[in-house]
């Protein structure tokens, strides 16, 4: 570090979190937030990357009927791989890991997190968990499907279970650390005068992410372990053989899993707040709503898990309230989309990339959100459990609304980040073509649902080919779209313009300080009088690089 | 058949219509509020579109009512949703007392049916129109699930315990069967089709083809044959040493234990008592009966069930 | 920087009241974590239980109520010595705060051992789930009768019902969280370890004794499974 230190004599750029300390050394063994989160944001996208490819490969396969480019065995491997690295191992740490990592300590002016070594280890048991996942996948695979259902998970499948649920456990335990990194740092670390209804919802949507994670994720980790226990020494415990029940183990890992989804979920309706209030330049209209209903949705989400199994022979009555309270979710969520729209009205509006994406989180996540109802209604869902129709709902859900909202928080945060600019047009172009891409690759599932194709088909009746033929040739416009974007966004670390300390003209402790920031976010503590929304006001930013020239006196 | 791009498959059983119904309420109330969703964004976006000079917006006042009143018209809407599935789901769960049963056991990766009278057959399923049939399910290894898309149902299949699955076809024609639980490599091959045949039609099937000699016994003869070769009868007959109590009546009735508690002696009684039959002693017995576990498999297990059912006049013709 | 900070205070904490409360609340929220971990465990011995009550009873009477017992006193003890451990680094008496940690440490490990003895019991007499898992319940039964212990009515139906898979259950679930819970303990005697040589190097001091007090926390926790481990595997199916 002192070495690095003496390179940056007067004269040089000014210092911040990028560039103290330039070895791979001083980025390994950081405890710098803000350095976990670029080693989060690299991880991540190898591991879309990886994700992606899978997908490419079986879509690819899925253009005929037959069988052709691949084999049962290596379609129901890729499949698997595609759900587990990209639920385990990108969207549930995706918004938290990179944007939580990164603006939770700047945007409640604080210097870090409250355990920097907790952050940084739980980075290091992400990695390993990955790794573990990856070997299964290079050793020859897994093929039981994301969910690991047993007693074909336990007893039959003959593939790598064992390594990959060990994968999915430990990583679940990097959750674990960053959720409660941010419940700690959020309550007991807010700068002074920064009360809690001062709080950027996006704060709010973390915290709310974070309680769901402290009490989710250990249930579904002891459920693997009991996998793993049964597999591995052959205590019986979801074997039907042994008097075990299978559905026992469909109720723990639903328990954990559907909760998953609001964590994939609920930060990016916290990164969407932020943006579409930005853009708007008005404070979120109904800020106490959208911060309690991530709350009550963070809460209700508990009781809802029963409806993944109307069809599993779980009983009548508790399918009746499954679906009751299934419904009753979803109140608070399209009470949210009501507020969204609502700031723009009497806005001043304007369309910058992130705004784009905000906007096709809208398009997409409303119909993510009302699919769902199909499948919250009992009739309905026994005969779209386990068709394409859910396929293209959660894909709606989980890639209309998650990914959509982890782009925006990229391009939104970027400047911020890296403290170059992306190209602006090239940018809104992406985002275009992602959105159709999206809806051409998920729109015909839908229909295909309705007509009865069952997902984790390798061959499909031939009325299907249609379909999957649009399906494919929108998942290629997709791919492409993501690709451009990965294009410029390396190609602006290198050759963007350098952005000033507030490119949004956005209101924030954020955008207080300089883009990048340095290491300890902020010169002095600040301290706080007003909310993170006061558009209404002139910004308070000090000009780009002002207090990183300071720092160095 | 109804083609791919139309938007509803074809209705080939009672409930289908039903089902059809709710979704297309579903598909309306979607596109209602896409629409509106996508007009009011669009609209806000030009209306408010950022103007140079314009006086900085004004706060939104923090006021509820709007929420409250769009909350309320959803809670009307999901109540009725919820109701009318709810409503719909239970009577596609409820096998009418008269349907005739069929015996369905999945296994990695194909199903294997039998009919009451005794006919087996392997991924097509024939059955006839106007007539409610339930399935008795159960699985020699995973979880499957049956699905007939043109009849809107499903339901898992488990191993080691019975699911009932029940439609009624109303049109004869050939429609898709799947399996639709992932159950390993080849998933997507476990499957096949329903052939729905007139009354008529049906009862020349059962007789003539596929060869005399394969449709010989009915599941209960299966089962009572096995009843006997298994030694069943020298204790659970009347007549006979007394040592199990009699069969016949016991199905569907309540039966008190020898710790003092009663159970309902349905299939999954019936199940564990011969798979393992000291779980649950009737009343006045000795735990003297041995176990069965290992001896009969799913399919015997099944005609054993049905043999003990006709004893009481079950719904197994 | 305020004036409470001392050396202790880490550089992103304001002052040694925030890093105190930080801690603690981390801790709280970390035991949150483990009650759901553990709480997986006990649905899955609820729902069983409710399912096999005969298997159960058998599954009860064939552990050690007085190995359990025991092991129930020193746990006991041991959270009182981790708790005088505790006071004494709070009130700069660090030579006794080491003693109280090694004697904690001591009771942890007769614990385990005591664990071990009955594991090997158990393996003996083969309880272990797995394709070498064996128990006659009659036999067992006949066992208890010849020990001159009373067999009632109720017991003799249960050991006459029970069906050995579902005993197999019962004991996959009894290691499953026993072992799960000895896991925890070996990590509680690391941290007691851990605590030992900083309470012998003098970093604590009644301005800063964070790690002695969350672990302390923790101890106590492990502590509390075993008071829910004790009843629910060894005395609910003997009444």
């Amino acid at each position: 570090m002192s070495a690095a230190d003496t390179q940056l004599a007067a004269g040089d750029p000014p210092k911040h979190y990028l560039n103290n300390g330039l070895t791979i050394r001083s980025w390994l063994l950081s405890v710098d937030h803000k350095r976990i989160a670029i080693l989060y944001l690299i991880s991540l996208t190898i591991f879309f990357l990886l994700g992606g490819a899978a997908a490419a490969l079986f879509r690819m396969d899925l253009v005929t009927p037959e069988a052709d480019v691949l084999q049962s065995e290596t379609y129901n491997k890729l499949f698997t791989m595609h759900g587990i690295v990209m639920i385990f191992f990108f969207l549930v740490p995706s918004i938290p890991a990179v944007m939580g990592n990164f603006l939770v300590p700047v945007m409640i002016g604080a210097k870090d997190v409250a355990f920097p070594r907790l952050n940084l280890l739980s980075w290091y048991v992400f990695m390993t968990g990955g790794l573990i996942a990856l070997g299964a996948i290079i050793m020859g695979g897994v093929d039981t499907g994301w969910t690991f259902y047993t007693p074909y998970s336990s007893m039959y499948a003959n593939s790598h279970v064992i390594l990959a649920v060990a994968g999915a456990f430990i990583a679940g335990f990097s959750s674990i650390m960053t959720g409660l990194n941010f419940i700690v740092t959020i309550q007991k670390m807010r700068a002074p005068g920064l009360t809690w209804f001062r709080l950027p919802l996006f704060i709010w949507a973390m915290y709310a992410t974070s309680l769901v994670v402290i009490l989710g994720t250990p249930v579904v980790a002891i459920t693997l372990v009991m996998i793993f226990v049964e597999r591995f020494f052959g205590f019986g415990i979801f074997d039907p053989a042994l008097g075990g029940d299978p559905v026992l183990f469909q109720h723990l890992f639903w328990f954990y899993s559907h909760p998953a989804v609001y964590i994939m979920i609920l930060p990016s309706m916290g990164v969407v707040s932020e943006i579409i209030s930005c853009f708007s330049r008005r404070r979120l209209y109904g800020y106490t709503f959208v911060a309690f209903s991530s709350l009550a949705i963070a809460v209700i989400g508990f009781f809802v898990w029963g409806h993944h199994m109307f069809v599993s022979s779980q009983s009548v009555y508790a399918g009746l309230v499954f679906s009751f309270l299934t419904f009753f979710v979803a109140i608070p969520t399209a009470i949210k989309m009501l507020n969204w729209v609502m700031t723009m009205y009497k806005g001043s509006v304007s369309f910058e990339t992130p705004m784009l994406y905000a906007y096709g989180f809208l398009g997409l996540f409303v119909i993510g959100g009302l699919t769902g109802l199909f499948l919250s209604t009992m009739a309905t869902d026994i005969h779209l459990h386990d068709t394409y129709f859910v396929v293209a709902h959660f894909h709606y859900v989980m890639v209309g609304g998650g990914v959509m909202g982890f782009l925006g928080a990229l391009h939104f945060w970027w400047p911020k980040i890296i403290g170059k600019l992306y190209p602006e047009g090239w940018a809104k172009f992406a985002a275009i073509v992602i959105f159709i891409g999206f809806n051409l690759t998920f729109m015909p599932q839908f229909q295909m649902g309705y007509h009865g194709m069952p997902r984790r088909y390798h061959t499909y009746a031939e009325e299907f080919q249609v379909f999957h033929v649009m399906s494919t040739a929108g998942a290629t416009v997709l791919g492409a779209g993501y690709l451009i974007m990965a294009a410029y966004l390396f190609w602006s670390l290198f050759k963007g313009k350098k952005a000033s300390a507030n490119p949004w003209d956005a209101r924030g402790l954020e955008w207080e300080t300089a883009s990048p920031p340095p290491t300890e976010n902020f010169l002095e503590t600040p301290k706080v009088t007003q909310d993170a929304y006061a558009y209404d006001m002139p910004s308070v930013t000090c000009p780009p690089g002002a207090k990183s020239e300071a720092e160095r006196v | 058949m109804n083609s791919v791009y139309s938007l509803l498959p074809e209705q080939a059983s009672t409930v289908a219509g039903q089902v059809d119904a709710i979704y297309l309420f579903l598909v309306a109330i979607s596109v209602f509020f896409t629409l509106l969703l996508a007009g009011l964004v669009l609209v806000f976006g030009i209306k408010y579109r950022r103007r140079e000079g314009a006086p900085a917006p004004e706060r939104p006042h923090e006021d509820s009512s709007l929420e409250l009143i769009g909350g309320g018209i959803l809670l009307v809407l999901v109540l009725v949703l919820f109701g009318w599935g709810a409503k719909v789901f239970f009577h596609s769960t409820r096998p009418p007392a008269d349907a005739m049963e069929i015996l369905v056991t999945g296994k990695q990766w194909m199903w294997k049916l039998q009919h009451p009278q005794g006919k087996r057959e392997i991924n097509t399923l024939h059955i006839p129109a106007g007539r409610p049939i339930q399935l008795t399910m159960t699985s020699e290894d995973v979880i499957h699930s049956f699905f007939i898309p043109a009849f809107r149902v499903k339901q898992d299949v488990l191993p080691g315990r019975y699911t009932r699955l029940w439609f009624e076809a109303t049109k004869p024609g050939k429609y898709r069967l799947f399996c639709t639980e992932y159950c390993g490599t080849e998933h997507s091959m476990m499957g096949g089709w329903v052939n729905v045949l007139t009354p008529a039609d049906y009862e020349r099937w059962l007789v003539d083809s596929g060869g005399a000699a394969v449709a010989s016994e009915t599941p209960v003869q299966a089962g009572e044959r096995l009843f006997t070769q298994l030694g069943c009868q020298t204790c659970h007959n009347p007549g006979s040493g007394q040592l199990g109590p009699h069969l016949a009546g016991v199905y569907g009735h309540t039966v008190k234990l020898a710790d003092g508690t009663e159970v309902v002696a349905d299939d999954e009684y019936l199940r564990e008592s011969i798979l393992n039959s000291q779980a649950k002693i009737v009343a006045g017995f000795q735990p003297v009966m041995p176990v069965f576990k290992g001896i009969v498999n799913e399919d015997q297990l099944l005609q054993l069930i049905a043999y003990i059912k006709s004893l009481s006049g079950g719904a197994s013709n | 920087m305020s004036s409470h900070s001392n050396a202790h205070v880490a550089h992103h904490f304001e002052n040694a009241e925030q890093q105190r409360q930080s801690a603690q609340l981390g801790m709280w929220i970390f035991l949150v974590t483990e009650v759901m971990f553990f709480g997986g465990l006990f649905a899955a011995y609820t729902i069983y239980r409710s399912l096999y009550p005969e298997a159960w009873v058998v599954g009860s009477h064939l552990l050690s109520i007085k190995l359990g017992g025991f092991n129930t006193a020193v746990l006991l003890a041991s959270s009182l010595t981790m708790a005088m451990a505790v006071h004494a680094a709070q009130t700069d008496k660090q030579k006794a705060s080491a003693n109280w940690i090694i004697l904690t440490m001591l009771l942890g490990f007769v614990f385990l051992g005591v664990k071990v003895v009955e594991y090997a019991g158990k393996i003996d007499h083969h309880l272990v789930p797995g394709p070498h898992f064996f128990v006659d319940p009659m036999a067992e039964l006949a066992k208890l009768e010849a020990a001159g212990i009373q067999v009632g009515q109720h017991l003799r139906h249960a050991f006459e019902g029970a069906n050995p898979n579902h005993i197999q259950l019962f004991y996959s679930l009894y290691f499953a969280m026993t072992g799960m819970h000895a896991v925890h303990m070996i990590i509680g005697a690391g941290i007691m370890l851990w605590l030992l040589v900083n309470t012998r190097k003098g970093v604590y001091s009644s301005q800063y004794f964070n790690p002695v007090e969350v672990s302390g926390l923790y101890w106590h926790f492990v502590d509390i499974v075993w008071i829910f481990l004790f009843p629910m595997l060894y005395l609910i199916g003997r009444h």
